[in-house]
């Protein structure tokens, strides 16, 4: 026991001695915050770096093309000569809004039961069963839901639909992008959901509540800030999606809105112009700069709203 | 030797009770798993008294509330056997559904568990899930449970904040409002002021007193001196088996057993 004590240095001298050889540690306790600073900080520029790109190819199109027209003509066709070319972007807003629209009529109610099935029914097993599945369905490219959508989500609701449906349409990719969706709206409302308190499903079952009772009237009106921010991602996602509308959804732009015939969203046109040969410094190779400036405005509005609603709805616990 | 005449003087203690009981327990054992929670567990709960639950952490008093309105069930691996009848049923009976015994038998949770929601939608939410709409009939059951639970003087110029606004031992009576506002026959509370502060208590405590006019109460508690204070029965409870169940004026002052004993002097628990 002596022995020990001499042999081997107390653990408190061993502390005292690496502290004297701290400086070191010392040095990186000084730089490593640094780094992190300047990582920050990259992000937050190449931000401001987009968005002043946008802005300066954007001003050009505007000067080229008026404003009002952009917004109130409702024709979208820049393929012909320039004095016959049509820029209303309304034609392209509503080709993006249709499917979201249709994205959304089928990833939320979906999402939401597969969600509240997971929190509220589900065993421990299930949930441990279903929650990888989920996520390998949120891990597939959205090339593959795009030839889905094309080579049999359409032919079949040709079949489906009396008087059959184009080629290429609005409802296909907008179901698809709806069940693309629904992973990531199931994931997060189920999260969302399962961060409230167990004392409360307690509370509320001990005055009879039936577990339905319990999940839509106490479970969900609290998870609702996250169900709702869950929604509102789920619709920046379906705005910005791209490769789906691409290859399923055509490329007319037309603001009569009719879900059987083919659209165009602001995505898929921004696609179209890229791969095509436009030149450098055309009124149409502008144009994508303003596309692109609304297509940001719209996500960020999308964002603001997020914040906003899930403000107004929070129930604190 | 000593043993064997505790048992009979507790038996004779069971077969005088002169009160209505509200619940018979005959019998019940119960498990987590492999482990046996209850261990043949019978006694009678009598109407409109308080009835007191007091042992060790880990006797198996919480388990044995949360059987009476079957909310133990919700731990996925429990196995019960035996029975409880409550008013001449069997609440294991598939027959008699969980939600009707609920609505029956409420229940006081150890911590104050309001929803976030605000003070009149708290207690309000018991009638509605039950289907009563009518505005006017609402504003009466919330005022008289707010009464009934000794805080309308407290929050009845801020029903529309939210409940979480309210301090810990006003949020407890909330609690109790919300469970006094679908009418019940008998009230659950598990360790209702363990996380409340001595003038919470002591309100709880009065509330109790109250309340027993009109409800048959079980309370389960960690603190001796409370149910001494409060209970017209007690039930002592050692390692999941009832060890003496009588008047709580005789358990504290003439316990049967040397357990008990040993457990109300201090000895351990």
């Amino acid at each position: 026991m002596s022995r020990d004590k001499t042999n081997q240095k107390s653990i408190r001298s061993m502390i005292q001695e690496n502290k004297s050889s701290r400086s070191q540690s010392a040095v990186m306790e000084k730089v490593v915050p640094k780094i992190f600073l300047i990582c920050a900080i990259i992000s937050i520029f190449t931000t401001l770096g987009i968005v002043f790109t946008l802005l300066t190819e954007t001003f050009t199109f505007f000067s080229r093309i008026s404003i009002v027209e952009f917004f109130t003509n409702t024709r979208w066709f820049p393929f012909t000569s320039d004095e016959n070319a049509d820029y209303g972007i309304i034609a392209l807003v509503l080709g993006t809004l249709t499917v979201t629209a249709i994205a959304m009529v089928v990833a939320i109610p979906v999402g939401l039961a597969v969600a509240i099935y997971l929190s509220e029914y589900a065993s421990a097993k299930t949930r441990k069963m279903i929650k990888p599945i989920l996520e390998v369905l949120a891990g597939i490219p959205t090339i593959v839901y795009g030839f889905f959508a094309l080579t049999f989500v359409t032919p079949l609701l040709d079949k489906i639909i009396p008087g059959g449906i184009s080629i290429f349409n609005a409802l296909s990719p907008g179901i698809v992008v709806g069940i693309m969706i629904i992973p990531m709206i199931a994931s997060l409302s189920e999260d969302a959901m399962n961060a409230v308190p167990n004392a409360m499903r307690e509370g509320a079952m001990a005055l009879g509540a039936t577990r339905f009772e319990v999940a839509i009237k106490v479970v969900l009106p609290a998870a609702l800030s996250g169900v709702i921010a869950s929604f509102v991602l789920g619709i920046s996602r379906a705005i910005g999606e791209t490769m789906i509308v691409t290859i399923a959804g055509g490329s007319r732009p037309t603001a009569d809105i009719n879900v059987t015939e083919s659209i165009q969203t602001m995505t898929a046109y921004i696609v179209q112009v890229s791969q095509g040969d436009t030149g450098y410094g055309t009124t149409i190779y502008y144009s994508i700069y303003a596309v692109g400036m609304t297509l940001f405005v719209f996500t960020l509005i999308m964002n603001l709203l997020a914040q906003f609603i899930s403000r107004k709805f929070r129930e604190e616990y | 030797m000593d043993i064997t005449i505790n048992k009979q003087l507790v038996q004779k203690g069971e077969k005088d009770q002169d009160f209505t009981p509200v619940f018979n327990i005959n019998n019940l054992n119960l498990w987590y798993g492999q482990d046996h929670a209850l261990k043949d567990i019978k006694f009678d709960i009598p109407e409109k008294q308080v009835t007191a639950i007091i042992g060790p952490s880990g006797c198996g008093k919480s388990t044995f509330i949360k059987t009476l309105n079957r909310m133990v069930e919700m731990v996925p691996i429990v196995r019960m056997s035996g029975e409880i009848v409550y008013r001449d049923k069997n609440i294991f009976d598939p027959k008699y559904g969980v939600e009707e015994l609920r609505t029956q038998v409420g229940m006081v949770f150890q911590k104050p568990n309001p929803f976030p929601k605000s003070i009149y939608d708290n207690v309000a939410y018991g009638p509605r899930i039950h289907g009563i709409k009518n505005k006017k009939v609402l504003d009466e059951v919330v005022e008289k449970s707010l009464r009934g639970a000794a805080i309308w003087d407290e929050v009845k110029d801020r029903l529309n904040e939210n409940a979480y606004g309210l301090s810990g031992g006003q949020q407890q009576r909330l609690c109790i409002a919300r469970c006094l506002a679908i009418e019940p026959d008998v009230i659950l509370m598990d360790e209702p002021t363990s996380a409340l502060d001595p003038i919470s208590t002591l309100k709880v405590e009065e509330l109790v007193q109250e309340l027993k006019k009109d409800y048959s109460i079980v309370i389960v508690t960690h603190n001796m001196q409370q149910a001494a204070r409060i209970s017209d029965r007690t039930a002592f409870f050692l390692n999941g088996e009832v060890v003496e169940y009588t008047d709580t004026s005789t358990l504290f002052s003439n316990p049967s057993d040397k357990r008990t004993e040993d457990y109300i002097t201090g000895r351990f628990g």
